[in-house]
């Protein structure tokens, strides 16, 4: 079967086999090297080998739920849609979500997504209190911060490659609505951008929109977006009765491929400058349903096809608070000068790492589409050299092209990781192509 | 069982362990219906009626059933409580044809499970249901049961039995307030073709079988193709010469 990430590069045959239970698990496991697979939308080549892709599609079921307390027990290939489908019209969401719902809970773990909230709530895995995890032998090892803590530790963040994650428990959050309280700050300098960050630390949900295609004293306006859970007396009338009911929208989908000259800086820019124009100059306060602000990009299917059939990676790096700022003005320099900016460039001040390969670390995030072409390979290894010489990383849920030796000066827990995965088995047997490009 | 909805029809699903009789029961508790779940591994089951309790709040019972137990059919149904008005049947076994072929048992047992088994328990079931007066009988059936093929007819020749014992079950009860509905799915995206290279315009998946039994039995649908296009695609087979036929290699 064709397989590729949500980025459409690369993309290549693979066998798969379905995971409905344990025993269909159990009887593949002998021909590794393999790895999990949840709804694809990791950007790169992280859910993919050819040799064995398991689908985990069909591991969906609720496996228990607390009212008491919010804890839900669940399948690794649950979707958080399906989470906020069945949890949010009874007051709970989850306690950490990504900028699409369109992920399994089991991608959600391996990756360790963060979210807007990550400065107070941390990564996705902080909030899972235990696992179920099948090793390379066919052992379910049940793991939590105490039990086979090693392994749990390696897994959060692992990208399936400790593993099989089958199942999770993890804490929601209660809610009294399902709206958010959105301001909209203008910022007009970077100075200003990074400053509304530190301003609005109290917020839960903080995130910016940043214009890369703007030099000199107007490089890095952008707009920053902060929010909160609404109140139910916070609600307009029509909706204030029922304010756990979602609003239903329509879904849009991108009916084609776009041709690949249909991107270009020109047509970024026009659509950078009506986007900033159009948001509020002062920070009125808005009520917005949940899935305009957590999801707007959900609401267009297959948007990936917008960057034309050769597909396009999302470039997303973290760099340390202190060393950020200036880090931060060298990437938009860069950038800038090759004119190749993206609709989609997203900045973010990060709380604490949580766990050993955890990609957020305290300092910026910044996030940014590029499609596939020839110089935009070039630009990311000019963009590696800045991130690697500031202390960055780049998040391998999103990357499809980097190099072993810029993985490991990243991510200085690699060696214990490799030790982890090695007492479990799993070194050689849960192998992404991902993992064979980063020499794991 | 406890906490039904109120005015809300139990529904019993026969084969509940399969990617489609997952589908239907998720669909029928999303609409508030509480549930009988019968397979014949009824452990397993209990996950499946655990994941429904939690997405959508209602009741659902577990229960041991083997369609090839026929002595076991009227205990079976008589032990339900409450009694269900909808019964679904989504048992079936498509073997593998060159088995099937060589081996007359596994022939028999395809025969079974295809044919006798969901033909028999759907009469024993609509027994039941006439001295009510009301309620639904629901056969997943199968296209290939709409022409023998020289590729499957013994799955084919087992499913076109069951098609027309429920055409007659429906003719038999239509002036008793009972309806039966037949279900041709066409192909399916579940484990029984898992590994098969099938066209993704002619391939439903599981949710979409689903929807299409619910949609048939709110509009009173007598027998319904889930994609459209089956429709045409048998109704030219159906309508090609034997001597033709018989050399088309499908």
């Amino acid at each position: 079967m064709m397989l590729s990430g949500w980025g459409n590069f690369p993309r290549l045959d693979c066998r798969v086999a379905a995971m409905r239970g344990v025993e269909d698990i159990r009887a593949v496991l002998d021909e590794a090297p393999l790895i999990a697979r949840g709804n694809g939308r990791s950007y790169g080549d992280a859910a993919l080998q050819p040799h064995l892709t398991l689908l985990s599609r069909h591991l969906d079921r609720f496996l228990a739920f607390d009212p008491a307390n919010g804890r839900l027990t669940c399948e690794a290939g649950v979707r958080l849609e399906t989470i906020l489908e069945v949890f949010v019209p009874r007051g709970w969401f989850p306690p950490v979500t990504p900028g699409t719902k369109f992920v399994t809970v089991g991608g959600m773990i391996a990756s360790d997504v963060h979210g807007k909230n990550h400065h107070v709530a941390g990564s996705f895995g902080r909030h899972v209190e235990s696992m179920r995890v099948m090793v390379a032998d066919g052992r379910i090892l049940e793991c939590s911060r105490q039990e086979h803590a090693d392994l749990f530790a390696a897994t959060i963040g692992g990208m399936g490659l400790t593993g099989i994650i089958l199942s999770a428990s993890f804490r929601l959050l209660p809610i009294q609505s399902a709206w958010i309280r959105q301001e909209t700050i203008r910022a007009t300098t970077l100075e200003e951008t990074l400053e509304a960050f530190e301003e609005s630390a109290d917020w839960t949900y903080t995130v910016s929109w940043i214009d890369c295609l703007q030099g000199g004293k107007c490089q890095g306006r952008s707009l920053l977006t902060r929010g909160e859970h609404a109140m139910p007396d916070e609600l307009p009338a029509e909706v204030a009765s029922q304010p756990l009911q979602p609003r239903r929208k329509r879904l849009k989908r991108v009916p084609m491929d776009f041709p690949s000259w249909a991107l270009n800086s020109w047509s970024v820019r026009a659509f950078n400058a009506l986007y900033y124009g159009a948001a509020p100059k002062t920070a009125a306060p808005r009520i917005v349903d949940y899935d305009s602000f957590f999801y707007p990009l959900d609401a267009i299917l297959e948007w990936n096809r917008i960057y034309g059939r050769h597909g396009f990676t999302q470039y997303q790096c973290v760099l340390p608070k202190q060393a950020g700022r200036e880090g931060l003005r060298r990437l938009l320099n860069t950038i800038q000068k090759t004119g190749s900016g993206s609709f989609l460039a997203v900045l973010k001040l990060f709380g604490k790492q949580d766990d050993l390969m955890s990609f957020p670390m305290e300092g910026y995030t910044l996030a940014l589409d590029f499609p596939l072409r020839g110089p935009t390979l070039g630009l990311l290894l000019e963009l590696d050299a800045i991130v690697a010489d500031h202390g960055g990383r780049l998040y391998l849920a999103k990357d499809a092209r980097s190099t072993p030796h810029m993985f490991r000066k990243g991510y200085p827990g690699v060696e214990r990781f490799q030790e982890i995965r090695a007492h479990y088995g799993a070194r050689g047997k849960m192998q992404s192509l991902q993992a064979e490009r980063l020499d794991l | 069982m406890t906490a039904s909805v109120a005015g809300k029809d139990p529904v019993l699903v026969l084969g509940a362990m399969s990617d489609i009789g997952r589908a239907i029961a998720q669909a029928y508790a999303a609409e508030g219906h509480p549930l009988h779940l019968a397979a014949r591994h009824p452990e397993r089951l209990e996950t499946e009626a655990e994941d429904i309790r939690i997405r959508h709040n209602v009741a659902v019972a577990t229960h041991a059933f083997d369609v090839l137990d026929l002595e076991g059919h009227g205990p079976f149904l008589d032990g339900l409580d409450p009694a269900p008005s909808v019964v679904v049947c989504v048992v079936g076994l498509l073997g593998d044809q060159q088995r099937s072929v060589e081996d007359p048992a596994a022939a028999e047992l395809v025969m079974r499970t295809n044919y006798i088994g969901p033909s028999l328990i759907l009469e024993a079931a609509a027994k039941r249901l006439e001295r009510r007066g009301q309620g639904v009988l629901i056969g997943v059936s199968s296209v290939a049961g709409d022409r023998g093929r020289g590729s499957n007819y013994v799955y084919g020749s087992a499913k076109a039995g069951f098609t027309a014992y429920l055409s007659g079950l429906r003719a038999r009860l239509c002036k008793s307030g009972l309806r039966v509905i037949t279900v041709k799915p066409g192909f399916v995206d579940t484990r029984m073709t898992e590994g098969m290279d099938l066209p993704k315009r002619l391939t439903a998946q599981p949710e979409e079988v689903a929807k299409a039994v619910i949609a048939a039995h709110r509009q009173g649908r007598d027998v319904i193709y889930v994609r459209p296009i089956w429709r045409m695609i048998m109704t030219a087979i159906r309508v090609l010469p034997e001597p033709v036929f018989k050399r088309v290699k499908i």
